[in-house]
């Protein structure tokens, strides 16, 4: 399983680190601070696999059969 | 007024504090039947006494809350609802000093010394319900509490305490709750009857008083710790009389005692049966019954009923004398029952008072008049799974005994008409009135949020009716088309006008139904999914295409106006309207019956006489079939078994055999279709109004193979499912094959498989709908709070966003098409 890529699965889908920029924008956006979003554990393979930091957002494209594309964000966060 | 509450444990010294007395006596009353002072009855702790008053506040009964005592406990016992904290405690705490050592628990046998004395960390062992062992050594609750004593103060955030000490868990005092809330019965017979927590409390201040009175004697040990254990048991029981690994405590009847859990718990219990749920004024219960010629949004009311249940009306000069009218009626329907008067003063209106309050009646007053046709009601089925299990309905007056409805609303009821009985609710004010019509009526609960399609539809007859009429070679007399339509409520010339012909055709008659704007095209149920589908000319009249509102071809079944597929149905809903929808439904359903009604319809047992050539057909059918598995069996025990993927040999043959059985039915399909005589029967089928094809092969011509958890039937005695058949037999009669069909009779064994099968179905059911109610609950208890906010985002109570997009699609199910969005059907009506 050397060299085995996740991102590259078919079930896996986009994963996306956000900028501070957009990140900002995106918490504007919906009138939030950060605790109010959708969360994902550091050590969640996928986060690991795109080097992603607590306190980072993550925007996940996902493929959708009715709409093609769906985005959903979430906060990395520690155990 | 409250302005917080605060969930916590009672200190010791609080307990003493809030206490009115303290209970010593075992005695409730003495010789005269009055309350012992410092027994459990003791007046001070309130007054359960009409006309006495209490002993504490001086308030008579009612408004005196009622006041605590206590019982000063000789030795320690663990509070037993909390016996998994004190554990939790234990083991992260240093035995010695109190001190909390571990982050973690510890796990197995470490020998680690305490960092801040060094004593060696002790094992702690916890068996149920109440024993706590250091290194094997039971702890008694003394014990366990002086440990608790040594944490420091500033331990106890790292522990998750806040507000409170640990040794409070360990109880030295005992609340004794006021006679409030465990009064006494005076039976009949004169005889008192206590509360079963008065019971467990003289339990308690008995082996208590028992207990001390040892200590003092200095009796040896053994019976002080068995004492001490019993005391233990008797304040255990008192919060929880079903503690797994306790006896539990009973009444000398044998009935378990009722304590303080019990109270609280369980459906039965003070949060969901007396705070969650209540039981409300204004409201009705009855058998019901059907009414296909009421309106869908109509419920019909007893008039029993209707002059039972009021609506508040506020009196103004416009209403002043029709509302006179209605209090000179007094109990006639339509009347009124009560009067308020300005000043809030109620009057009964009676037939002797009716004029005098009649003339005194004026703008102010309120009178409270009874249901009349046309009120907004609610009407209610349990168990109330979904929200149209609650819907509005409009008032129908009618001089019987049960409710009324229409039969195309049973579906999101689930009711049907042997025995269910429903609720109805009078909203009282106009604002409530308004809020059910506009969110609740019928009419606006056609499309299922479920799936998108209409869950309120047509059904059976009126199935079979439309289906009817709406055949290719269905001609009406111009005079039977005109009223029929009359017979439904459409008014000649406003809202039909007839083709200038002297037959017109059951399409033309249909069409006079669909609104003028609704376009579409659609495969019907009777569509054989040809490889190449011909469309308007297909040989069957199963392509559906309106224009303009007018049905142009095809017949008219379940696909059409049915529930849940109702293609028709769900477009003029979705381009006309609730109220368009609405009186479609009502119309179609009618015409369906009405047409039924001219026509004749009936079946009976020669709709399923097939001719007897064709039943030889099938036994010869089946005698090949025979042949077939009986090579398989042989190939089976030749070891020739063609194995599947992942089965044994025996499966294999198995999945072989059921193979085999299974063509019989497919066979019979085509021989039925061909060969059936048309009868009603078959239009049922045909038209999706009832029963399906299997129905009509399992009655006609062959049962086929009975199934047990699909496969073939094995359970039974040994090595043989029933004593006619030979050991280890493995043909297919032996096995659920049942060759006869339900009009032939079966013979005695297939009698028996087809009991276990219907068995199976039975047993599947009712285990399926008790494993869906809790299933629902609890989905319901862990998604009630979420909601679309304006931005579109769902979120929880916090705010916190779950979706970011309602459903990840953005699509509300309850105004879609069968969850998608249907743009054909968009385009062919907007452009
Ligand atoms: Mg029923
Ligand atoms: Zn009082
Ligand atoms: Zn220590
Ligand atoms: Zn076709």
């Amino acid at each position: 399983m050397a060299g085995f890529n996740i991102l590259k699965h078919r079930l896996v889908p986009e994963h996306v680190i956000l900028s501070e920029e957009e990140k900002k924008k995106l918490l504007e956006k919906y009138n939030i601070d950060e605790k109010q979003l959708p969360k994902i554990l550091v050590r969640d393979p996928v986060v690991k696999a795109i080097g992603a930091k607590p306190g980072d957002v993550i925007k996940i494209i996902r493929k959708n059969e009715l709409v093609g594309e769906v985005v959903y964000y979430r906060l990395v966060v520690k155990e | 007024m409250i302005e917080n509450i605060k969930f916590g444990l009672l200190s010791p010294q609080m307990i003493k504090k809030m206490s009115a007395a303290e209970i010593t006596k075992t005695e409730i009353y003495d010789a005269d039947g009055f309350p012992v002072e410092g027994g459990l009855m003791d007046p001070k702790l309130g007054v359960i006494d009409p006309g006495l008053r209490c002993r504490t506040c001086g308030e008579r009964m009612g408004n005196c809350p009622g006041h605590f005592g206590h019982i000063e406990l000789v030795k320690p016992v663990v509070h037993i609802l909390y016996t998994k904290t004190i554990y939790n405690i234990l083991r992260v705490v240093c035995h010695d000093c109190g001190r909390v050592i571990s982050k973690k628990p510890l796990v197995g046998k470490s020998k680690r010394t305490c960092p801040y004395c060094g004593a060696e960390v002790k094992t702690v062992k916890f068996e149920k319900p109440y024993i706590y062992k250091l290194d094997g050594k039971t702890l008694n609750p003394q014990e366990l509490r002086e440990i608790l004593e040594k944490i420091p103060d500033e331990d106890l955030s790292k522990l998750g305490i806040k507000g409170g000490r640990p040794e409070w868990l360990v109880l030295t005092v005992l609340p004794v709750p006021p006679v409030t809330m465990r009064p006494s019965i005076t039976l009949e017979t004169g005889e008192r009857s206590e509360d079963d927590l008065t019971h467990k409390l003289v339990d308690i201040v008995r082996i208590n008083k028992l207990l001390n009175e040892n200590i003092l004697s200095g009796a040896p040990d053994f019976i002080i710790d068995d004492l001490w254990e019993l005391l233990q048991y008797h304040v255990a029981t008192y919060f929880d009389n079903e503690v797994s690994g306790l006896p539990q405590a009973r009444h000398r009847s044998g009935r378990p005692l009722k304590t303080l859990a019990q109270r609280l718990k369980t459906k039965e219990g003070r949060f969901r049966h007396n705070l969650t749920g209540k039981r409300v004024n204004f409201s009705a219960r009855t058998v019901i019954s059907p009414d296909p010629m009421i309106s869908i949004n109509e419920v019909g009311v007893p008039l029993m009923v209707a002059k039972e249940l009021t609506i508040p009306v506020m009196i103004r000069e416009e209403n002043l004398d029709e509302m006179r009218k209605l209090v000179l009626n007094a109990d006639r329907w339509p009347g009124a029952n009560y009067v308020i008067r300005p000043d809030g003063k109620r009057k009964k209106i009676t037939r002797e008072n009716a004029e005098e309050i009649a003339k005194e009646l004026s703008p102010g007053y309120i009178v409270e008049r009874h249901l009349q046709n046309g009120d907004i009601v609610l009407f209610n089925r349990q168990p109330s799974l979904h929200r149209m299990s609650i819907m509005a309905h409009r008032v129908r007056v009618t001089p019987w005994r049960t409710f009324t409805l229409n039969l195309c609303v049973c579906p999101p009821y689930n009711a049907d008409f042997d025995g269910d009985e429903m609720n109805l609710h009078v909203p009282q004010t106009i604002e409530a009135q308004a809020e059910a019509e506009i969110l609740m009526e019928v009419q606006h609960h056609i499309r299922s949020p479920r799936f998108g399609g209409p869950i309120i539809g047509c059904e059976q007859d009126h199935i079979s009716g439309c289906f009817l009429l709406t055949k290719k070679d269905t001609f009406l007399e111009r005079s039977k088309a005109f009223q029929i339509l009359c017979e439904i409520g459409m008014r000649p010339g406003i809202d039909f006008t007839l083709p200038k012909k002297n037959k017109i055709s059951g399409k033309d008659v249909f069409s006079m139904l669909i609104p003028k704007n609704i376009n579409t095209e659609f495969k019907a149920k009777a569509c054989r999914g040809c490889e190449k589908c011909r469309k308007e000319k297909c040989p069957y009249d199963a392509y559906v295409v309106v224009k303009n509102g007018k049905l142009v071809c095809g017949v008219i079944d379940s696909k059409a106006i049915g529930r849940e597929k109702g293609k028709l149905l769900s477009l003029v809903e979705k381009f006309c309207g609730t109220e368009e929808a609405h009186k479609f439904l009502d119309r179609v359903s009618q015409l369906g019956i009405r047409y039924l009604d001219h026509r004749g319809f009936t079946c009976g047992l020669d709709d399923y006489d097939i001719p007897e050539e064709n039943l030889q057909d099938i036994r010869k059918y089946i005698e090949k079939t025979k042949q077939r598995v009986n090579k398989l069996i042989e190939k089976y025990y030749a070891n020739e078994i063609e194995i599947l993927p992942g089965r044994t040999a025996k499966e294999s043959l198995e999945a072989h055999i059921l193979a085999e059985l299974k063509g019989v039915l497919s066979y019979a399909e085509k021989l039925v279709l061909e060969n059936l005589p048309k009868s009603d029967s078959l239009v049922m089928s045909q038209s999706g109004a009832r029963g399906s094809l299997v129905n009509l092969i399992q009655i006609s011509t062959c049962v086929g193979q009975e199934t047990l958890l699909g496969e073939r039937i094995h359970r039974g005695y040994r090595k043989r499912v029933l004593s006619h058949f030979n050991w280890n037999e493995l043909s297919p009669e032996a096995h659920g094959f049942v060759k006869s069909s339900y009009k032939s009779g079966l013979n005695v064994y297939e009698f028996f498989f087809d009991v276990m099968n219907g068995r199976e179905g039975l047993m599947d059911k009712s285990l399926r709908t008790k494993h869906s109610g809790y299933m629902e609950r609890r989905l319901m208890n862990a998604l009630q709070d979420l909601k679309v906010e304006y931005d579109f985002t769902v979120r929880d109570g916090r705010k916190v966003i779950v979706q970011f997009v309602p459903g990840e699609d953005g699509i509300d199910p309850a105004k879609s098409d069968w969850g998608e969005i249907d743009v054909e059907n968009i385009l062919l009506n907007t452009i």
